[in-house]
Formats: structure tokens, sequence, C-alpha cells
């Protein structure tokens, strides 16, 4: 399907883009024609604190200036509202028109969203961090709230009443004294071109008030999800446009030396680029770009790194770099003093891939010092700045257009194939696609970082966290904080995140709920540990040693849905407990598992979930079920295994993402908490998999697994190495 | 060496004059403009280029165009009948068995192929039959639930 033909339109109120109707940014608003427009300017900072850009964003955009999110209401009454989050298939295409439909009272059939269009939407940071609801929606509802109260007194004037007399159904402002007296949002807006600019005032509605935020409602773009009609950055096409496939190095840290492109001669229509750091191959077809980018006769030098997915960790370990104090507190040597049973382990985590299932894709057309770019990416506003900087012209001369999505994770915050387009576009003078091979894909994905976390801990005489000094390497700060009422302990974070420039054999970068995993999975091992070594119940022992009122609630309501008969572990049962907190959120996890010959199954799990206000309940399980199911790669079998800089693992069929047959039977909770503001979901949802299969894991088998993932051959490894110690 | 090439597609006569050789993904997703089919790893692991050939679920991916010389090929667009979604369609709106949607036309299709051949499955059965398609934003379990739902609807029964 062609930009700009009817078969991009889609029925469930979101926006087509189309290549025929660019606008021109400075008229940005004054195209939209007729209607009332309603501008809400956030804090400057927002959404600046968790970055997860590869490369941050240093300018903000002049135009439109100042607001962040913005709505339209069309002569006909239609609302269009205009975000730069995009849609990653975790939701907000229902939450956010879910959220406007209330605070503006309006149907929710009677919006659309226009998203991640950098001419169209305002500015955006970029959507991760579980922040769309958590933080744009607060903003969002209170625009909405305010574009209401706009309304109100338009209607005031036109129906000569006082405001205190109107109210409000379905888009139409009611005389409460005299019912047949009335207007509707789009008579309001006729005729007009209203521009109100307001600093937000968050005043949206309460909880008492609600009628459709809390209320499960389906996804609004599954209609086009399930006939083909949804359109993916490698969908667009632009008349005169090339595929490209470009020379990849064998591994990372390896240089080009020599090329050869003889072969190349001869075949009909392809377009060889060659830049000393970037060889392409172009074609209209691109499985014939495909067939002739072997034909290349390449040689690299070597890469210069010695490290694989054995030594990584000694690499991770031996690291000197500046620590940094997360918390601590009390007195560590007392608490060693009084430590009556010492506790030490160092847990493992390796690198990971997002793997999600559509590659990164773009398509650039770049015309003289203007481009524009289809882009999968979870930040739009990021892609613009890196093609304007490799391209050289101004930022607001590139226009990123963001269509679905097709899974994100955070893989997609890196901008490279967007850039890659963008600069064959350059070279060729013709629209170019850039989508990337699965074996591309694994080659430059910024993996999840490998990680080390060292803790320290003991026991006082009556059983109790004596003391706990806990050391994360490279895994982040994220949810490294113990949690539980410990009076000596500390806290110490190294490398976090990313690790300096080029300590990784290979890029690295985010990936959902970025080292909270790694983090959940090394200090619930560790507290399941210490409760085995106490002799109490795990669920018992976390009670025991909590003071905080959101987590006893989640690990309470997971005992009682589950049905917990207390016991020490090892039970044999084959059952484990782990709680954690994230993004705003509280969680809590039980979990059966079954192990044969070092095979983990999982039979069933139990997810309670506590994250504030619920905007959408169906889209709120969905995630916790996502983020559940997608969590069992990261524990039973994800890893990149590499060499030398050469990434061994290439595809799936060797890299093992979580399938049908794996997916234990699950029940989520979410725990109502409404009037609490809304917290994370999409990410919480992931971080106590791997922490809860091993705890269930040591259940069943008195085994304590130290690294993710725990595949069969670590099991194995773990059951002998008890075998001979006992 | 270009050929012709004709088969049936999505209820209508193609006749394209293409390589042979080629992949019949990309000849759909380009020459033929049929974007619905996804490509997702190129080498039959994650079901994404599914489509069906003459009834049966068949990699796109990995078949030259040429085989479907004479056959009746069917994509995601082709489904749903004079606007009338197709059963397993609905059932994945009424199960919001998608997230990112990267992943739905190919498992639509096996389970198309899937429920043709075992038309009152049963939960392991469905599981087994849908095994060797990925979702990665992990909506497994729905996907099972409203294969389920469809084959009851597809049996003209209606499941509580």
């Amino acid at each position: 399907m062609s930009a700009g033909n009817d078969q991009v339109q889609s029925s469930q109120g979101v926006q087509p883009w189309t290549a025929d109707a660019l606008p021109s940014r400075r008229d940005f608003i004054r195209r939209l024609g007729a209607g009332l427009v309603v501008c809400a300017v956030l804090r400057p900072a927002f959404g600046a604190e968790e970055s997860e850009a590869a490369h941050p964003v240093t300018v903000r955009p002049n135009e439109p200036a100042g607001f962040n999110a913005f709505l339209r209401i069309g002569e006909d009454g239609h609302v269009t509202c205009f975000t730069g989050k995009i849609e990653m298939g975790q939701g907000p295409v229902t939450s956010l028109p879910q959220m406007l439909a209330e605070d503006l009272d309006v149907s929710i059939d009677d919006i659309s969203m226009v998203m991640g269009d950098t001419d169209l939407c305002p500015f955006d940071m970029g959507t991760w961090g579980s922040m769309t609801t958590r933080f744009f929606g607060t903003v969002w509802r209170a625009a909405a709230a305010e574009a209401r109260a706009v309304l109100l007194e338009l209607a005031s004037e036109r129906l000569k009443v006082p405001v205190s007399q109107l109210t409000v159904q379905q888009g139409v402002v009611i005389d409460s004294k005299d019912p047949s007296r009335r207007v509707t949002y789009g008579q309001l807006a006729q005729g007009r071109r209203i521009e109100r600019h307001i600093a937000v005032k968050p005043s949206p509605k309460g909880p008492a008030q609600f009628r459709i935020i809390g209320k499960p409602l389906l996804r609004r773009d599954s209609r086009d999800k399930v006939t083909g009609k949804a359109v993916y950055a490698g969908d667009v096409r632009l008349p005169g446009m090339l595929y490209a496939r470009i020379l990849r190095n064998p591994a990372h840290g390896a240089t080009l030396r020599s090329i050869d492109a003889a072969a190349l001669k001869g075949i009909e229509g392809i377009v060889l680029v060659q830049q000393p750091d970037l060889v392409a191959v172009l074609h209209e077809l691109p499985d014939i770009a495909d067939d002739t980018i072997s034909k290349l006769r390449a040689e690299f030098d070597p890469s210069p790194s010695r490290l694989d997915d054995r030594t990584i960790y000694a690499h991770l370990e031996q690291a000197s770099l500046e620590p940094k104090i997360v918390a601590q507190g009390g007195d560590l040597q007392e608490g060693r003093r009084l430590a009556v049973k010492r506790l030490d382990a160092t847990y493992l985590g390796s690198y990971v891939a997002h793997a999600a299932m559509e590659t990164h894709a773009a398509l650039a057309h770049v015309e003289g010092d203007r481009a524009t770019v289809w882009a999968s990416t979870q930040n739009p506003f990021g892609a613009r700045e890196e093609i304007a900087r490799a391209l050289g012209v101004p930022i607001p001369n590139v226009r990123v257009i963001t269509p679905f999505v097709g899974g994100g994770f955070g893989g997609k915050s890196f901008n490279l194939q967007a850039v890659e387009a963008a600069r064959l576009s350059k070279a060729t003078g013709r629209p170019v696609q850039v989508m990337w091979t699965r074996e591309e894909e694994f080659f430059n994905d910024t993996f999840r970082p490998a990680s080390v976390i060292k803790i320290q801990s003991g026991l006082d005489d009556a059983g109790r966290i004596a003391f706990w000094d806990y050391e994360v390497r490279f895994a982040g700060d994220r949810a490294s904080e113990h949690l539980y009422d410990i009076p000596n302990h500390r806290t110490t974070s190294i490398g976090g995140f990313q690790g300096p420039a080029g300590f990784h054999p290979f890029p690295v970068g985010a990936w959902r709920a970025p080292g909270s995993s790694n983090n959940a999975f090394a200090r619930e091992s560790h507290v399941d540990q210490l409760a085995s070594l106490a002799g109490v119940d795990p669920v018992e022992f976390r009670l025991r040693q909590n003071k905080d009122a959101r987590l006893a609630r989640v690990l309470r309501a997971a005992a009682d849905h589950w049905g917990w008969q207390p016991a020490k572990g090892p039970s044999g049962r084959g059952l484990g407990v782990a709680c954690g907190a994230d993004a705003g959120s509280y969680v809590a996890a039980i979990a059966e598992v079954e192990v044969k010959e070092g095979r983990i199954a999982v039979k069933r799990v139990l997810w309670v979930q506590e994250m504030g206000l619920v905007i959408n309940p169906a889209g709120a399980k969905i995630q916790v079920e996502g983020g559940i199911t997608m969590g069992l790669g990261y524990a039973l079998s994800e890893e990149i295994h590499f060499k030398d800089g050469a990434i061994h693992d290439t595809n799936f069929d060797s890299y093992s993402i979580p399938r049908f047959s794996w997916v234990p039977k699950i029940e989520t909770v979410i725990l109502e908490a409404d009037d609490a503001p809304p917290y994370g979901g999409g990410e919480p949802a992931i971080i106590l998999t791997g922490a809860v299969i091993a705890n269930a894991v040591h259940d069943a088998l008195g085994v304590r697994m130290l690294e993710i993932p725990m595949s069969p051959a670590r099991v194995r490894a773990a059951i002998a190495a008890k075998g001979t110690a006992a | 060496m270009p050929d012709t090439v004709s088969f049936r597609l999505n209820g209508k006569p193609v006749q394209i004059s293409v390589a042979p050789s080629r992949t019949l993904l990309w000849v759909l997703r380009t020459d033929l403009g049929l974007t619905g089919t996804k490509y997702g790893c190129g080498i039959v692991q994650c079901g994404a280029c599914t489509v069906l050939v003459d009834h049966r679920a068949v990699r796109s991916c990995s078949v030259d165009v040429q085989s479907v010389h004479g056959a009746e090929v069917v994509t995601i667009e082709g489904l749903a009948q004079d606007g009338r979604l197709h059963p397993i369609q609905e059932a994945f709106i009424a199960h919001d068995a998608l997230q990112c949607g990267f992943c739905t036309s190919g498992m639509i299709l096996t389970a198309y192929d899937f429920l043709r051949r075992h038309p009152n499955p049963t939960r392991e059965e469905v599981v087994d039959g849908m095994d060797d398609n990925l979702c990665r934003c992990g909506a497994h379990v729905r996907i099972v639930d409203a294969v389920l739902e469809a084959a009851a609807a597809i049996r003209g029964e209606k499941l509580s």
C-alpha cells in the first residue's frame, strides 16, 4: 500500500499519515482549520529524568513553542488529540482517549489520535519508563479538564446562563434548569478559530465521578491489526523508492580493510553506496538487494575485543570505577558484629536481546535540505535530531512520522536505522527503506547489559536480617534498594546502567524496566535464602522484615489468592514467592514449578500488582500477562553468546524466546488504589519472573540458582554440584 | 529470468512477470503491495510471514513465488469476506489477543489452518498447534483463548 492510498485509512480512530498531506510546520496550528485548539503546558523538564535515549535530545523544538499536549475540537464535535507518544503494543491508543473521554465528557468514539509525528505533535522525550500514564497522563487529563472549562465558558455566553448551571453529556452542554436548551461542543467550535494556551493546573475528576476511567475497554487498534491494515514503518511505500541492504561488520570492533564490488557489475538496477562508514547495496526490490550484498567481497581487520560470554563476568567484577552509594543506614560494622549467621552470594545476569517481532525499519525521503522519515522508534523527536545531525540540516527540517511500532521494550530508543535510511536517501536522491534483517537486529541491538550483584548479609540471634551490604555492578540503581526493614544496610552501584563508553564489548541499552529485573532477581533470591537460613516460611519472613504498607498489601494479597500454606523452604513443593517495587508500583508473585532433567516447567504464576489508579483495567491486565510471559525468557533461556566482538546468536533458531508451550496458568490480581495517582504498568510486571522461578526451583530441589537464565545445563550443573557437596 | 506466474490471490486472479525463484514474502510485500504479511526472521522460525496456500499455512519467507503457480493464496488482507471478519479475527478482537500486532497476521492464518484440521481442539492441542509461532509481547494466553472461541464459533457453538 502506498502512503496516501486509501488503504492506509484506519477505522479505529487512529489517524493515518499521508505523504501528500505534509504540513508546513509554521502554520502547524492554523492548518488545523476552524475549531477549538487547547494547548497544555507542562513543567519544562518533563520526562527528562529517566531518558532511555541512546543520544539524549539536546534541542527542544521552537515550534510549536512551549506546550506538550494539545487537542482540537472540530466543527463536527470530533476530538483529535496530538501526542508525541507512540503505540508499540502497550496500549496508549486506548488509554489516552479513555482519559480524554472522561475529563472532556465526550464519547470515546468521537476521539482520534495522532501519535509520534514530529510536525503535528508537541515535543515528547520518548515512550519508555512506564511514564505515559504515570506522568504524561496526569497532564493529559488536566488538559482535557481545562478544555472542558473553556467550552463551558463559551456555552455560558451562548446560552446566557452561568457555568454553574451547565452540565455536559457526551459532548453536549445542557442547561440543567431547562434541558431543552443545549449546545454541542461542535456548535461551540463552529466558525471559530480559538486558540487557548493554558498552564496546566491539574483539576480533573476524582474517582467518585468516573464514568469511563476504570472501565475495561478493548484495544482500539485491533481491527486494523487483525486485517493487515495497520501500517508499520516497513509497510510505507513511496514512488521510486529503493530498499537498502547494508554491509555489516562480522564483529563489534572489527574494521573494514578492503572492499571489492566487481561481482556487482551487470546486476540490473543495483545502486552501490560506498562511504567510509556506510556501505550499502540498494535495489527496487528488497530481496534482490539482499541477494546482492553477499556478492560484495569485504575484508575486515579483527576486533580487539577478547571477551566472551564466560569471561565477561570477571571483566565486570574487576572494573575499577567510582562506586555510588544509592542508600545506606545504621552501622554496617555493628550489623556484622550482630550477625550470628552469615550469608554471602553473587548473582549473575547475561546480556539479553530485545527481539521485538518487528526489526528496526525506516523509510527516508530526503529532498534538498529537508527530510521526511517514517521510523519504528520509541522517540521520534530523538530520531529527528539524530537524523538532522547526520544530514547536517536544521532540526526543524526533518519530520519523523511514527506508524505503529511492532514492539520496542527499550530497543527502539536507538535510531540507527533511521539515520542509515536518511543518509542513503541523501546519497541516492531517492526514497530509501532500511529494514534490518533479523541477523542485523541481533547484531545491532542494544542488549540489556550483563551484570554482577554481590550481597553480603547476616541474621541476628532473633533470626532477623542484621545487615545488608549490596553491590550492583552494571545493572544500574533502579530498584536496587532493598525495600525491607533492615537496621544496618548499604546499597552501592558501580558503573550505572550502561557503564562507561566502550566498557561493554558492544552497545547496551534500556531493556523493559532497566536493571530492575536483575536487582529483583538478586535481592529476592537472597532474601529467600535468608528465610531458609532462619527456618521461616518465605512469606512470613518477608512480612516480618517489612515496614511498608503497600508491600505488605501485595504480599498478603498474593498469599490469600494463592491459598498459601506456610512452610520453611525447601519444602519440596516447588513453590516460590517474590515481591518488589518499580516505577511507583508494588508487585508480588507466587509461582509453581516442576523440574525434569534440568528443564524448568513453570506450571502456575499468580501476580498481584498495585499500580495506583488504573485507567483501563483490561489494558493493565494484558500488560501484566505480557510481562510475566516475556519474563520467562530472561529467566529460563535468553542470553547472548559472543566471542571477540562477534555475536553468535543471530536468529530465533539459537536465541530462544518464550513459546506457547512455556506459558503457565497465569492469574493476575490488580489491587484497587483509585485514590492514588497512576503508577507504572508495563515494566513492573516483568521484574519478578526470574526471582520467583529461582525461588520455586530452590523450593523444589534445594538447589539455588545464582545465574540467569536458568538454562537446563545450569540447573543440571547446580544439581550435580549439590550432590557432590552432600 | 522473469517468468509469468499465475495464481489466485485473495479470491482474484493475478498474473505477474517475476523471476520465479523470488521469495513469495517479498513478492507479496512489494510487487503486490500486500504488507499485512510480515518479515520476522526469514528462516522459518517465527511465523510472522504465514499465508494460506490452498488453505494450508505456509511460511512465505521460505517458498519461491513459482511454487504457488496455479494455487489459491490467501493473505491476512483476504481473510474477511465482503467486509465480514472471519471468526478468528473476531475472536482476536474480543480477547485483545494482540499487543504490537506484528505477529498477528501469522497467528491468525496459522490458527486458520490448525482449526481446519482440528475443528474441536483441546487447549493443549491449540498450544501445540500454535507453538511454532512467536510473539514477543506475551499475548499467548489470549491467543489460545481466541482460537478456542473461534473454533466454537466456526462449529456454530457459543462459548460461555
